[in-house]
């Protein structure tokens, strides 16, 4: 890795990467991660993580290209730069995955997360509620007297912060998609 | 191209096609459509083992000692979950292997049936890779697959599972030139600037060693042949690991002995002193580096591998080329000696006449006797009795024989020798030696044993006896668990807790029930005619050496110790070591 590839967690304005590289900084990286869509794909990346004793902060699958059996796992992992190249080179040596990108240090990305929140509660509690939701641009998807569901889509740090305004004002139940990420442009 | 066929039939026509000669296997009713095939043909010829795990460890000798993939044959169920063993030992240690496994019919798959086990989950984590077939029609491109992934990049096990209904079911046969294979190619050539960047290095180094693996091994005879001329070329040290006996020759001038926990004193002061370390195709497990924090510490480091996932893994390296050791070593040669052959004469001349140094303080030294056989000794004599055999494999289990049999006998060519390096499976070496002798039927093969060791895995006798293969199982005897009882001595303040067996068999009364030769010897002064006796029974022969019982294999590292923290053995009581040894626990 070149030395002066900036990274997320290094001194990100500065003109230099002034991070040790042999530190023990606890990195977040995000992997897209593109496989063939067969039975058993998806044990095979989770055993190499639980096996491994790597970490899991989110994982996505889908199906993204039917024709060519194609799945694009997204994983939001933490480690050391030594665990994450390991991550890296470990994926990258399953028969059945095609690509591994490193979202973080392959330049900018987007990543977006669902979230659908219930929130339960009367009166001011109820109003203020709904008020951070158009703030927050969050949809109501379901409604009784006493409770919403929200809907909201964006990066995991603002689903964060909602359901922590949300905590207070009756948070009931969260359910939360994981990251999907792209690389900015083309 | 394509033909009609069951499913049964394509496995046969597939391990033809593949130019498979052996399986190894055993039948059960999962897989009886198979073996009906196999019964019906000529070609291919099956052993039939006397337990899965049997089977998984003779393809490994087999594969080893040919370099061509092994084939294991095994029904649904305790089948498969038996040769788990041996499948997790393929792949630490990078042997080829393809394992077809019967599975219940589609149908019953999830109903608890009987013999039914989740066999592609169980095995996921211990294969390369691995497939359950559910349709005919893809089973024929599934085999081609298996075996393209076994033994290309770094190879290793793959498991195909195949339901019955699946064996049954007629579908579309394709040759191997139709399957789609090309997704999975490993690169083979090495970044030509990262390995001008190593030639840089050895053309400056005072103090370089070549630590090579079995890698080497793996890349084929040629990668050997390159190394050696690497080696003598340069004047470079070679040590290597346990996989990688044989890849240079012991009998060469740049050989200074295996290193790691039990290596030479030599080799890892070396490994300690070294100013330019060439990994080639090993992969710095931790029996080899001791103290992660105190290895190596003065080094630049090279690291050539064809697993990317084994670069920076254990030790950071400055130089990592990835790619086939083969491959690298001929660019890396041809860069060498482009650039005008240099290499530092005057700072290698002072590095050997250091390793002389060390080498004089004789590590392996042991004190004989002439009442009791010392393992030391009783390898010595085989290794004098069968040297200079024109065509000889040997085969070991696992523990201090496996250790002495590393440090007292040498390998001239690489696929000699056998013996189970990452998982460590006692019970490894008597079905590895039948594999061996498939291969090889004139050979002379022998499994160097402990008795215990040989205990796990004994009913492959009947094995060597139905096929009439000459396997030569020599048990050094001590009537311990050696290596359990060493670290129990030395580590844990001699409390010998469940490590010694009070109610062995009489080994040559086993011998004549299997229905070979059984000799025991005793003596010191009637070894060699024992070991000769060995040598000219033309079946299988039991050898029981009883040893001294509390005899430790030395130099050894104690786990967690850096390489210059040996404790040596009889060499260190003889007052050998000068200043230089000072340094040692």
């Amino acid at each position: 890795m070149s030395a002066l590839k900036i990274q997320q967690g290094s001194s990100r304005h500065s003109a230099y990467d002034l991070r040790d590289p042999n530190a023990e900084v606890i990195e977040t990286h995000t992997l897209a991660v593109i496989v063939d869509n067969e039975p058993g794909v998806l044990a095979r990346v989770i055993g190499l993580f639980s096996g491994r004793g790597y970490n899991i902060e989110s994982l996505t699958v889908a199906e993204t290209d039917h024709e060519g059996h194609r799945s694009r796992i997204t994983i939001v992992t933490t480690g050391t730069p030594q665990v994450i190249d390991q991550i890296k080179a470990q994926l990258g040596r399953m028969v059945p995955v095609h690509e591994v990108h490193d979202l973080t240090v392959e330049g900018a990305h987007v990543a977006r997360e669902l979230a659908l929140l219930k929130v339960a509660g009367k009166g001011d509690a109820r109003i203020e509620a709904l008020r951070l939701a158009e703030i927050f641009r969050a949809n109501v998807v379901d409604s009784t007297l006493e409770s919403f569901v929200f809907e909201m889509t964006g990066a995991p740090e603002k689903i964060d912060a909602f359901a922590e305004l949300m905590r207070p004002l009756g948070l009931v139940e969260i359910a939360r998609t994981g990251v999907a990420a792209l690389a900015r442009g083309v | 191209m394509s033909q009609q066929m069951t499913g049964a039939k394509m496995v046969v026509q597939a391990l033809k096609d593949q130019g498979v000669e052996v399986v190894f296997g055993y039948p059960g009713g999962a897989v009886l459509p198979i073996y009906d095939e196999l019964f019906q043909q000529n070609e291919i010829r099956h052993i039939l083992v006397r337990h899965e795990q049997g089977a998984t460890h003779a393809a490994e000798g087999y594969a080893r000692s040919t370099g061509k993939p092994g084939v294991v044959l095994v029904t649904s169920g305790p089948g498969a979950t038996n040769a788990v063993t041996g499948i997790t030992d393929a792949l630490m240690d990078s042997i080829p292997l393809v394992v077809i496994s019967g599975q219940v019919p589609t149908f019953m798959v999830g109903s608890d049936a009987f013999q039914e086990a989740d066999t592609v989950g169980i095995t996921r984590p211990c294969t390369k890779h691995n497939w359950l077939v559910k349709d005919t029609d893809r089973l024929a491109e599934t085999l081609h697959q298996a075996f393209h992934v076994a033994t290309t990049g770094r190879p290793g096990p793959v498991l195909v599972d195949i339901p019955k209904d699946v064996q049954f079911a007629s579908g579309n046969y394709i040759p191997p030139q139709a399957a789609r294979t090309e997704h999975y190619a490993p690169r083979v050539k090495g970044d030509i600037d990262a390995i001008t960047a190593l030639v840089e290095l050895i053309e400056t180094a005072e103090r370089p060693v070549l630590y090579t693996g079995g890698g080497v091994i793996n890349s084929g005879p040629g990668a050997s042949q390159l190394l050696r001329e690497l080696a003598d070329a340069t004047g470079i040290p070679v040590t290597s690991t346990l996989m990688g006996l044989g890849a240079y020759p012991a009998s060469g001038k740049n050989w200074i002995g295996m290193l790691g926990m039990h290596g030479t004193y030599e080799a890892n002061l070396v490994m300690h002193g070294c100013d330019l370390l060439i990994n080639i195709g090993a992969r710095f497990d931790d029996r080899i580096t001791g103290r992660i924090a105190d290895f190596s510490p003065g080094s630049r480091r090279a690291h050539i591998d064809i697993d990317p996932s084994s670069i920076n893994k254990v030790i950071r390296t400055d130089i990592p080329i990835i790619g086939d050791v083969g491959h690298v070593l001929e660019d890396l040669l041809k860069i060498w000696k482009a650039r005008g052959r240099k290499t530092d004469r005057e700072g290698l001349a002072k590095w050997w006449a250091q390793i002389d140094e060390w080498r004089a303080v004789n590590c392996l030294a042991f004190r004989n006797s002439s009442e009791l056989i010392k393992p030391q000794h009783a390898l010595q004599r085989l290794e004098a009795l069968t040297r200079d055999h024109p065509d000889r494999y040997v085969t070991t289990e696992v523990g201090q024989h496996q250790m002495w049999a590393a440090q007292f006998m040498g390998f001239d060519a690489p696929n000699r020798w056998m013996t189970s390096g990452g998982l460590g499976t006692m019970g490894y070496g008597l079905p590895a030696s039948i594999g061996v002798q498939v291969a090889h039927p004139e050979a002379l093969v022998i499994n160097v044993a402990g008795e215990a060791s040989w205990l796990m895995n004994m009913q492959e006798m009947g094995t060597a006896v139905q096929y009439r293969l000459p396997v030569k199982q020599f048990i050094i005897n001590n009537e311990r668990l050696g290596m359990v009882r060493q670290w129990q001595e030395l580590l844990h303040g001699e409390r010998y807790s469940h490590s010694w067996s009070e109610s062995l068999p009489d080994f040559v009364k086993l011998a004549e029930a299997f229905g070979c030769k059984g000799i025991k010897c005793d003596h010191p002064d009637q070894l060699d005619d024992a070991i000769r006796e060995m040598l000219d029974y033309p079946g299988p022969v039991i050898f029981d050496c009883l040893v001294e019982k509390h005899e430790n294999c030395f130099p050894m590292i104690p786990s967690g110790n850096a390489h210059n923290q040996m404790i040596l053995g009889e060499a260190e009581t003889q007052g050998v070591i000068g200043d230089s040894g000072a340094v040692l626990v």
